[in-house]
């Protein structure tokens, strides 16, 4: 337990310098927990842990906190994803109790996209914290014990706490110092928006290891197989932070249009197997929302399988 | 200072139905630099319903006045023999003027004529642009003179977030990212390094969320 | 004897026409040096530029009963005061909403643009403007403004 600071897998499977593999889940909208059961226990002996959305979009579904509850009385370890959109501090640390209450020992830490991308446009939003001071937040129950007001939390929380972080994202030359700051916060480690554009992820990756961020953080690499050329297109040129490079979608025009799922699966894997030579690369976030099918192959293609025995 | 927009006339129609004899009551500061309120914005109203009730065989009587401000005791005192003309005032001032207004003349109905916006700039002519969102303790020392509060979508005060996207916020194109701006200008003063501090937690309590907010100056008081 | 509320043919327009000094009121002046003859409805009033026309010097008139006012300026790029008429140009449009929002019909108010050497056009719009009221009838500001006058 000593060296520890969570019950985390996620945990123990990095620090002991395994590569990590983690997935996503998005909470139905309603009340079904049916759903989400099927999808964890699909990929459960596939991933370390899986990551499981808060109100992805501002589209209002299941909170993530009960969904993470779903699962982990399945067995199956969540990592809860909490924006900062929706919930004040109160709130916040809260719904970190409850989390803690289960024993849901994962945490990633978001502002959350604009209210105004979702089902409730009109409606207001929080930002009483930003991402990187829930960060603080959560490390701050954790370590020192304590509510932000400064009373004693009975039973702290014990969370591995981490951040997103998008290479592609405006302006480039402060993404290293974004996660610079991230880790100053204290984020443990970091799951990256999708990539596709490897030679700038990989310049990303080297300017965080000058700077020695790599020995202080696991970053996880994110990857999102495309499901067909219109998939590419979209991302490309609707997605705000994402960057698609052309060969991606003139490799997947170049193949009929029913082949072209195998062929986005095909890319994903390729990208992982180079992308593990990557020094500080230390797991990957596989993101196949709606494709949770599919996470059991690329694992297994990419080498990841089986998951290490803790 | 504070912008205004003037409400749709449909609006202001619906609402005067109950009443005779309407003032249109301006405001010469704020609303007129914005030209919301202010002389020539109550003549055009005024001249406008009065198009409307002729035209409808709608008898009203409505009349026009212009102010310094509707935020000062003093002024507003300047009505005071007026007032007894009129069932109903729509005033073109801010919504603080609106509401010290009815304070004032506690059995005047009060409508509003604008829709007060924000805190802004005029930009350009025809364009006012919100700066200020009060919260009451401000960082600009901080951020290079760039509020994150009243121009983060997200109000992020360790930004950028993920969307940001070619100095844009995610929500529109017509948006500027505020921490892009932010980190403009803090490379323009060569103060890039201070990136890195990480912004507290804020104190929300000065900000709306504490509750109605008052500034007193014991050492002015008489 | 002919009911002269009624009937159609007795509607003579009163159209307020603003004509800036240098294009519009110069054609004016050239029509009726050229002898060609414009409708008498058009009531002329000389500005030194239609920059000068504000949103109530529109409105006013209308208030008062007018059945029309037209704004008659230097062709767009020419404006002897460089962009006057291009300032009243969104204001005619402002004015024409206003009137839309409180159910007036906006084709009350209308913008023309020439140069002073037009004289026949000069003719022509005024005949084009007073065609259009005369389609659209008497203010119904105008009706309402003569009874309660009337009843006084």
């Amino acid at each position: 337990m000593s060296g520890y600071v969570s019950d985390s897998r996620l945990e123990r499977v990095l620090k002991a310098g395994h590569l990590g593999v983690t997935s996503e889940c998005g909470p139905p909208r309603g009340s079904d927990p049916e759903d989400i059961k099927k999808k964890g226990l699909l990929i459960k002996e596939y991933v370390d842990a899986v990551n499981v959305t808060d109100n992805q979009t501002a589209m209002t579904r299941m909170s993530s906190l009960a969904a993470c509850i779903h699962l982990k009385l399945l067995g199956i370890e969540p990592v809860l994803q909490m924006v900062t959109r929706d919930r004040n501090r109160v709130a916040l640390q809260s719904d970190i109790l409850g989390a803690a209450s289960f024993d849901i020992s994962n945490m990633l830490c978001l502002s959350g996209d604009h209210q105004s991308f979702g089902d409730c446009a009109q409606g207001q939003n929080v930002h009483d914290l930003d991402s990187m001071q829930l960060v603080q937040t959560v490390r701050h129950m954790r370590d020192e014990g304590k509510f932000l007001g400064g009373d004693t939390i009975k039973r702290p929380p014990r969370i591995f706490v981490g951040a997103a972080a998008n290479p592609f994202a405006d302006p480039f030359e402060i993404r290293v110092p974004r996660l610079a700051k991230k880790i100053a916060c204290g984020a443990e480690f970091i799951q990256t928006q999708c990539i596709y554009n490897l030679d700038k992820f990989k310049e990303w990756m080297r300017r965080a290891a000058d700077r020695g961020l790599t020995e202080k953080v696991f970053i996880l690499a994110g990857m999102t197989p495309m499901k067909s050329v219109g998939m590419a297109k979209y991302m490309k040129n609707k997605v705000p932070g994402m960057d698609v490079p052309d060969e991606i979608i003139d490799r997947l025009a170049g193949v009929e249009k029913k082949k072209q799922a195998e062929e986005g699966i095909n890319i994903c894997v390729e990208h992982i197997q180079e992308l593990k030579e990557v020094p500080g690369v230390a797991g990957f976030h596989i993101m196949a929302i709606e494709w949770e099918e599919k996470v059991p192959e690329i694992v297994e293609r990419a080498g990841l399988f089986p998951r290490p025995d803790m | 200072m504070i912008i205004a927009s003037k409400k749709p006339i449909e609006e202001i129609i619906q609402e005067i139905t109950p009443y005779s004899r309407i003032l249109i009551l301006g405001c010469n500061e704020c609303v007129t630099v914005c030209e919301a309120g202010g002389k020539k914005e109550v003549e055009v109203l005024a001249s406008a319903l009065r198009i409307f009730c002729l035209s409808k065989d709608i008898e009203k009587t409505i009349g026009e006045h212009t102010l310094e401000r509707q935020c000062d005791h003093e002024y507003l005192e300047e009505i005071r023999n007026i007032v007894d003309d009129y069932d109903a005032i729509v005033s073109l001032a801010c919504g603080v003027g609106v509401q010290f207004a009815a304070e004032k003349y506690l059995t005047m109905p009060l409508i509003p004529g604008v829709n007060t916006v924000c805190l802004g700039a005029n930009e350009d002519r025809g364009l006012w642009t919100e700066r200020c969102q009060a919260c009451g303790s401000c960082v600009l020392a901080r951020t290079g003179g760039i509020c994150p509060v009243s121009r983060c979508a997200k109000r992020v005060l360790n930004g950028p977030c993920g969307g940001s996207t070619n100095g844009k916020c995610e929500i529109s194109k017509d948006t500027d990212c505020a921490w892009q701006l932010i980190i403009d200008r803090l490379k323009a003063l060569d103060k890039m390094e201070e990136y890195e501090t990480v912004a507290p937690v804020k104190d929300w309590s000065t900000d709306r969320a504490g509750g109605p907010r008052t500034v007193t100056r014991e050492d002015v008081k008489i | 004897m002919p009911d002269i509320n009624t009937s159609e043919a007795a509607f003579e327009p009163r159209i307020i026409g603003f004509c800036c000094k240098f294009c519009a009121y110069a054609a004016a002046d050239l029509a009726g040096s050229m002898r060609i003859s414009y409708p008498a409805s058009v009531k002329i009033i000389q500005v030194p530029c239609t920059g000068r026309i504000d949103m109530i010097h529109i409105l006013k008139p209308i208030e008062d009963g007018a059945d029309g006012v037209m704004i008659a300026g230097c062709l767009e790029g020419e404006c002897h005061f460089l962009q006057g008429n291009l300032k009243a140009r969104s204001r005619v449009e402002a004015v024409r909403r206003i009137l839309a929002q409180i159910g007036m019909e906006p084709d009350r108010v209308a913008m023309f643009n020439l140069s002073s050497a037009m004289g026949p056009k000069f003719a022509e719009i005024t005949a084009q403007m007073t065609d259009r009221i005369r389609q659209l009838g008497p203010s119904p500001v105008g009706e309402a403004g003569k009874k309660s006058r009337n009843a006084a």
